[in-house]
């Protein structure tokens, strides 16, 4: 197993503050901490290479330090990316986190540590495997043997790390897929005699908070509005051109209505694979109304229709995803200087 | 009411002379399957079936069987009232639950072919993909029904919900004078000497939800589309006769499968601790309409039986996800409110690296929640040696994306196209946690 390390300056010996400009640096071998953690490693892995990056630099310069980066892994090909402990330093944790994004998405594993409150913690959890730490450098005695408890594991657990508790880690707020040693219908008895004898017990799924968007204020005049129309039932033209997803979309589609005052069996579809789709694929007009907002536009009712529509499948399309979409979508109208837009569910 | 049900464990399954149970391998029961005779049976439900092929899938082999309609257990009655999968066919409507019923346990009946269009499940017989259904464990007779181009998707629909449950009735019959290798018995009793049994005792229900969006989101009731219903009451033992069918198959992963409703395993499950921990009182079935109206109207139903029938808990299990989200949320709310205890069953929406909120619904009364797993994992599926069915579909079934189907004929996909991964009846152990 061959680990590429990320250090900063301070780490690396380059200096203090004074040095935090300094610049990317590939060494062979470990360098300061390393050198511990390498030797508590022992047979298991080895540190081959070293990466010394001044923080400053790294967030000054972030995308080219992060070019800068890829190139070395390229080059170096490593099997496991180590980056700090960086305890509560905000700068050194956000550089190492963003290491552990990078390594993520070069398919390669990063280990880290840093204490809970730093930064890079909150930023880049999803994207690495992070050791809780104290929030200083005085705890460096117990960060790396339980880093490279963390590292050990990784090697002879295969790559595939268990639950954080279980193998050390700080929860990375994902959720993981595991098999239980109950079946689903058991757990839900045991949990409800748990609930019934006021016992203690842990729901599997804490429900979520949502955030509520806040309704724009009304118009003023329809009449010089222009409307946009937005839908999640999956309306595409025929044959589905984008290949929008029947469920768990991961794009969304922009689509011309310039010109068209109804859509037909033979220009649109559904895309969505949640509902009965026979209605909407005769006439689609009864998930994105365009006839109707032509009739309105034609009889002054309103401005105008923009002459675009947006669209996906919301059939078990992640609240992520979602999220994206919603504010590229948004932009766009903006852009377009729509007034107002429609939504249609399913 | 009062069942007893007697298993018939079935080791061996095979093509042969006749239908009927054999003695195979050290004594093992063996059930052995007259081809030709099966697939006349078959071609004579109706008229429009234009094709029928039957093959055996079993444990362990090369083999991916796709897309699975539905998987059926073969059941028949032998002492006692009614039809297994009674209200379909004239003369059959009598209730069931009550007698003896026995089971062809570890055999199951697959129903596949063209179905409908882009979203139906996949099942694999070995690799990685064999976890994550429990249908990979069974010994399967899986027939492939094609239909006449004329019949509408509806139709089409119907034609192999019939063709499963018909076939799978037809082969339990082999199992009537058998002796059982094992027999369990269930009883609940009337609503008020039920509630004298065990006075002491906490009264505890099952809300039972029901796929009703509509086209391959339909569950059938003594034969009645269930969003044609509204809430109602049951004997547990009901849906051991088969009370309670499947229509519904599209993103498979959390799809009740007839053969889940036949072995209902909350019901199972609150079996066990009857009269000990709490007293079992009975099951509220409910639908999951696309309607606000309907969802509130069955939300308050499910609520009024069992303030009705004096429950202090209930165990509410969803089926399906997104929409049916509303519905779940609010017989979780409306059941707390009137000081219900609950504990819901679900599946979780959690994107591929599971870095997302799960549901589209949310409640904080929602406190005791059982996952059955995050549907949207992608998983590498090998190649298979043997495809029975069709896999022209992949790239548009639910979970599947652009390229998904790969040339050399592996696939990459997310779990929610496999039939029963997170499944919410908690039929299997697939969980998510925080990790």
């Amino acid at each position: 197993m061959r680990i590429l390390h990320y250090i900063n300056q301070f780490f690396g010996q380059k200096g203090g503050e004074e040095a935090a400009n300094y610049p990317i640096e590939l060494v062979e071998g470990p360098v300061g901490p390393g050198g511990a953690l390498n030797n508590m490693l022992g047979e298991t892995a080895e540190i081959t290479h070293t990466i010394i990056c001044g923080d400053s630099y790294f967030n000054e310069n972030e995308a080219v330090a992060v070019a800068g980066i890829a190139e070395i892994i390229e080059q170096v090909k490593p099997d496991l990316i180590v980056a700090g402990p960086a305890f509560n330093a905000g700068r050194y944790g956000v550089a190492c986190g963003r290491v552990g994004k990078l390594a993520s998405e070069m398919g390669i594993t990063c280990i880290s540590g840093m204490y809970p409150e730093n930064p890079g913690y909150d930023l880049y959890k999803q994207t690495a495997y992070m050791v809780e730490t104290k929030n200083s450098a005085a705890d460096m005695r117990k960060a790396l043997p339980n880093m490279a408890a963390l590292i050990k594991t990784f090697v002879e657990k295969g790559g595939k790390l268990g639950m954080p508790a279980e193998d050390g880690y700080m929860p990375r707020n994902l959720r993981v897929n595991m098999f239980a040693e109950k079946r689903g219908a058991a757990r839900a008895v045991d949990m409800l005699i748990a609930k019934l004898g006021g016992e203690e017990f842990t729901t599997e799924y804490p429900m979520p908070v949502f955030d509520r968007v806040e309704p724009f204020k009304a118009l003023a005049s329809l009449k010089d509005a222009k409307i946009g129309l937005v839908t999640s039932g999956g309306v595409v033209p025929k044959g589905n051109p984008d290949h929008i997803e029947s469920s768990s979309a991961q794009k969304y589609g922009e689509y011309s209505i310039e010109g068209i005052f109804d859509l037909t069996e033979e220009t649109h579809e559904t895309a969505h694979g949640g509902y009965d789709p026979v209605k909407c694929n005769e006439n689609s007009d009864v998930v994105l109304p365009v006839d109707v907002l032509r009739d309105l536009e034609k009889e002054g009712f309103i401005g105008s229709l923009h002459d675009k529509f947006y669209t996906t499948v919301g059939n078990g399309t992640s609240v992520s995803n979602s999220k994206k979409f919603g504010a590229e979508i948004a932009q766009k109208l903006l852009d377009a200087g729509v007034s107002a837009a429609i939504l249609t569910s399913t | 009411m009062k069942l007893e049900v007697g298993n018939i464990h079935v080791k061996e399954l095979a093509f042969g002379n006749a239908t009927a149970l054999a003695c195979g391998e050290n004594g093992a029961h063996r059930v052995e399957i007259d081809k030709e005779a099966i697939i006349g049976f078959i071609r004579e439900i109706d008229h429009r079936i234009t094709e029928v092929k039957l093959d055996i899938a079993l444990p362990g082999e090369a083999t991916r069987i796709m897309p699975v309609k539905d998987v059926i257990e073969p059941r028949v009655k032998v002492e006692g009232k009614g039809h297994m999968f009674p209200g379909r066919n004239a003369g059959e409507n009598d209730i069931v639950g009550e007698g003896r019923t026995h089971v062809l346990k570890g055999m199951a009946v697959m129903t596949t072919g063209k179905v409908v269009g882009f979203q139906e499940g996949i099942i694999d017989m070995s690799g990685p993909g064999a976890e994550y259904t429990p249908f990979s464990s069974t010994l399967n007779l899986v027939i492939t029904c094609e239909v006449e181009e004329s019949c509408n998707q509806y139709e089409h629909e119907q034609i192999l919900r019939t063709v499963g449950l018909e076939t799978a009735r037809k082969i339990g019959e082999i199992a009537k004078t058998a002796e059982a290798d094992e027999v369990n018995t269930y009883e609940t009793k009337p609503l008020l000497e039920q509630a004298a049994q065990y006075p002491d005792l906490p009264k505890v229900g099952y809300v039972y939800m029901l796929q009703s969006q509509g086209l391959l989101h339909d569950t059938y009731l003594y034969g009645v589309d269930v969003k044609n219903i509204v809430p109602t009451l049951l004997y547990p033992t009901e849906v051991m006769d088969g009370a309670i069918f499947s229509g519904n198959c599209v993103s498979a992963c959390d799809k009740n499968p007839s053969l889940v409703h036949q072995n209902s395993p909350v019901i199972h499950e609150l079996y066990e601790h009857h009269g000990k921990k709490y007293n079992f009182m009975g099951v509220i079935v409910t639908n999951e309409n696309v309607t606000l109206a309907d969802k509130e109207r069955s939300s308050n139903w499910v609520t009024k039986l069992a303030v009705q029938q004096g429950w202090d808990a209930a165990v509410v299990s969803e089926e399906g996800f997104g929409n049916p989200d509303a519905d779940l949320v609010m017989n979780c709310n409306k059941l707390e409110a009137a000081g219900i205890k609950t504990v819901l069953l679900t599946d979780e929406y959690a994107g591929n690296q599971g870095e997302s909120q799960s549901l589209a619904d949310s409640t904080p009364k929602g406190d005791a929640v059982i996952s059955n797993g995050n549907a949207n994992m992608i998983i590498d599926l090998p190649a298979m040696e043997r495809l029975i069915g069709h896999d022209t579909y992949v790239d548009m079934i639910a979970g599947g994306t652009e390229g998904s189907l790969r040339a050399d004929g592996s696939i990459s996909i997310e779990i929610q196209a496999i039939t029963g991964a997170t499944n919410e009846l908690g039929f299997h152990n697939l969980t998510a946690r925080q990790g």
